[in-house]
């Protein structure tokens, strides 16, 4: 027990360190909400002037907001789905004593320590380039017409990059907990009568209930700003297929200089992150409880 | 019917030899404890015959039919193991049933035979909890709710009680006693406590380094243990190795005496000794007495004689209680 004396002390020696963080977090917000009430736009230098909530109304009235927000959705929740499930079947795989299991696993912790932008550049160019890529030159080998993956599905391999690049991270974390799953667990099961694949159900995932969730609101916190890979790849296009909130920020700041609107929707931005986080704690996080 | 024959049983993990080979006759609907020191392979043994453990060589015969290759689930036989292994998502009901629903069992008949192990133990009043919001005898008796509800042909029980407190577990021993008796299952209980093997058991079979030394009642082994290994391992405080020669030995190797089966006095014919150390318990005396004969030996007396350190005293063995030993270290009979 810290006497009041030393407690005070305590929040004097402190308080430098959490100024510093509370400015450090409120200058740029404050900026933000300050560029997204003015009409402020880039090509017209020291004209700004009060624009009100103008801003908010036509960055959420814009097509392209409605869009983005989808992109972002379904980017967000195909990443997650195919996280989760293969980040299980993997962790199953690398939890059974195979042959050279501990090189197996560095290896498929490797894409964790790429940068998106260098993974991103190896899929357009080495990977699905439809002239040069490996994936036309097995098409072609196979007698089949190469996919032009960023024209036809620009969505889907952005997802596939994207899901490549988060495939390690849970699968680590599932393995760690598999790896903590009392072995006389499953043997009870296993005098229970159950199969792999009761076992599985009944034991192992329920198990792993909680793990996934921490892959699942990490992933997202990370995911909804996605914006390397998209701007190495399609650069949000074709059209706005592969635009997301955080690209169209981009674009409406830096391709239409208007930081007036780019501030509005980073607020809009930060409003839906924390709506969706909301409700993932709310819904899954009920799992770290138990 | 349960009754479960050993022949020749081996095992070895890599070159490590664990359990050297091993043969046992156990009848249906008999109560058997393995009991031995800490790594003897009780463990292993057991585990064998669920099934979690391959059999390096030999045979492993119940009712008459060779199992090593059957998966353990097939076997017919339930286990209660050492963390008690519930499963922690599962409500006490959903643990108990869990077995059952992988059978394929109907709602209602599982329903009913839940309800029914769950009276038998007295758990009907936690049915809907989960098992981290039970104490540890409640868990414990889930864990028997579980292996009992399948109707097994013996169950298999590894140091079920160790994790509880002294009270609980003189509790538990007679409660799984009772149950086992009520069930005419035959049940085989692993334990290190000497205790719970001679109170709970039908046979006990005493273990050394993998090796049976011996397979009897608790009281065959206590009145004629087969060499010193059980001699020493049986009774409590443990039975006076002599190997000093004297008029008791008439040829064996090694004579034993039981500290309860000396009697002491102040004076008159007998070994001749000094007090080293007393230790009165009221009900009974231990004494730790220094002979030049013979060496340390430990006495207990029933009462309280008023001796204290440094008295000389008098041992005299009840001659019809001495047991004699060769060089081998087998009983003379
Ligand atoms: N998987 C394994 N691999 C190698 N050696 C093992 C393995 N399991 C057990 N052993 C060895 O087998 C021996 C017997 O182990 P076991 O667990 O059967 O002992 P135990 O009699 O149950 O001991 P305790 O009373 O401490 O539970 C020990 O020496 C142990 O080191
Ligand atoms: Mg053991």
């Amino acid at each position: 027990m810290a006497t009041q004396q030393a407690r005070t002390l305590g929040r004097l020696m402190l308080s430098p360190t959490i100024i510093l963080l509370f400015v450090w977090m409120i200058v740029p917000l404050a900026m933000t909400i300050y560029f997204s009430a003015l009409n402020y736009n880039l090509l017209n230098p020291g004209m700004e002037n009060f624009a009100g909530l103008d801003n908010y109304y036509y960055f959420l009235t814009d097509p392209a907001f409605l869009a983005a927000f989808r992109n972002t959705l379904v980017l967000v929740g195909s990443v997650l789905a195919i996280t989760v499930v293969f980040g299980i079947l993997i962790a199953l795989l690398l939890d059974q004593p195979i042959l050279g299991r501990n090189v197996v696993r560095l290896m498929v912790i490797g894409p964790f320590f790429i940068m998106p932008t260098v993974s991103a550049l190896v899929w357009k160019n080495l990977l699905m380039h439809p002239v040069s890529g490996l994936f036309a030159w097995i098409a072609t080998s196979l007698g089949l017409e190469p996919i032009d993956w960023f024209a036809e599905a620009p969505m889907f391999a952005i997802i596939l990059i994207v899901s490549w690049q988060w495939l390690p991270f849970a699968t680590l974390i599932l393995l760690t907990a598999l790896q903590s799953l009392d072995a006389e667990q499953r043997e009870a099961a296993e005098m229970d009568g159950a199969r792999s694949l009761s076992t599985f159900l009944y034991i192992t995932l329920p198990h792993l209930a909680r793990p996934i969730t921490v892959v699942i609101l990490i992933e997202t916190i990370f995911l909804l700003s996605v914006f390397a890979d998209i701007f190495v790849t399609t650069g949000g296009g074709p059209g706005l297929q592969t635009t997301n909130i955080a690209f169209l920020i981009y674009s409406q700041a830096l391709m239409h200089y208007d930081v007036g609107t780019a501030s509005a929707g980073g607020l809009v931005a930060v409003v839906v992150a924390n709506i969706l986080a909301f409700f993932l704690v709310r819904i899954v996080g009920r799992n770290l409880e138990a | 019917m349960g009754s479960i024959t050993l022949q020749d049983v081996r095992k070895a993990f890599g070159p490590h030899v664990v359990i050297p080979g091993a043969n046992l006759q156990i009848e249906d609907g008999s109560f058997v404890v393995f009991v031995g020191a800490s790594g003897c392979g009780k463990t292993t043994l057991l585990r064998m015959i669920a099934g979690l453990e391959d059999v390096t060589s030999g045979r492993i015969m119940i009712d008459g039919a060779n199992v090593v290759d059957v998966p353990p689930a097939r076997r017919g036989l339930s286990m209660v193991f050492q963390s008690y292994a519930l499963y922690p998502h599962m409500s006490v009901r959903g643990n108990i049933a869990f077995g059952l629903k992988m059978a394929g069992l109907p709602r209602p008949e599982i329903d009913r035979k839940v309800d029914a192990a769950a009276a038998i133990l007295n758990l009907t009043s936690y049915l809907d909890r989960k098992p981290r919001e039970l104490s540890g005898g409640q868990r414990q008796r889930v864990a028997i709710g579980r292996a009992i509800v399948r109707e097994p042909k013996a169950f298999l029980f590894d140091e079920p009680l160790s994790n509880l407190d002294a009270a609980l577990r003189v509790q538990m021993r007679q409660e799984v006693t009772r149950l086992q008796r009520q069930l005419k299952t035959t049940a085989i209980y692993v334990t290190h406590d000497q205790v719970e093997a001679m109170t709970m058991a039908d046979r006990i079979v005493v273990l050394n380094a993998g090796s049976i030394e011996q397979y009897g009642t608790p009281l065959e082994l206590y009145e004629r243990p087969a060499n010193l290994f059980v001699a020493g391992f049986i009774g409590s405080p443990r039975m006076n190795m002599i190997e000093r020669e004297t008029e008791q030995h008439r040829g064996a190797a090694t004579i034993g005496v039981r500290p309860e089966h000396m009697t002491v006095s102040r004076d008159g014919d007998g070994w001749s000794g000094t007090v080293r150390a007393a230790e009165h318990l009221g009900s009974d005396t231990f004494l730790y007495v220094d002979t030049p004969e013979i060496g340390s030996i430990t006495v207990r007396c029933v009462g309280e004689l008023g001796l204290g350190e440094g008295d000389s005293v008098r041992l005299r063995p009840d001659p019809t209680r001495i047991h004699r030993f060769d060089k081998s270290g087998t009983a003379i009979r």
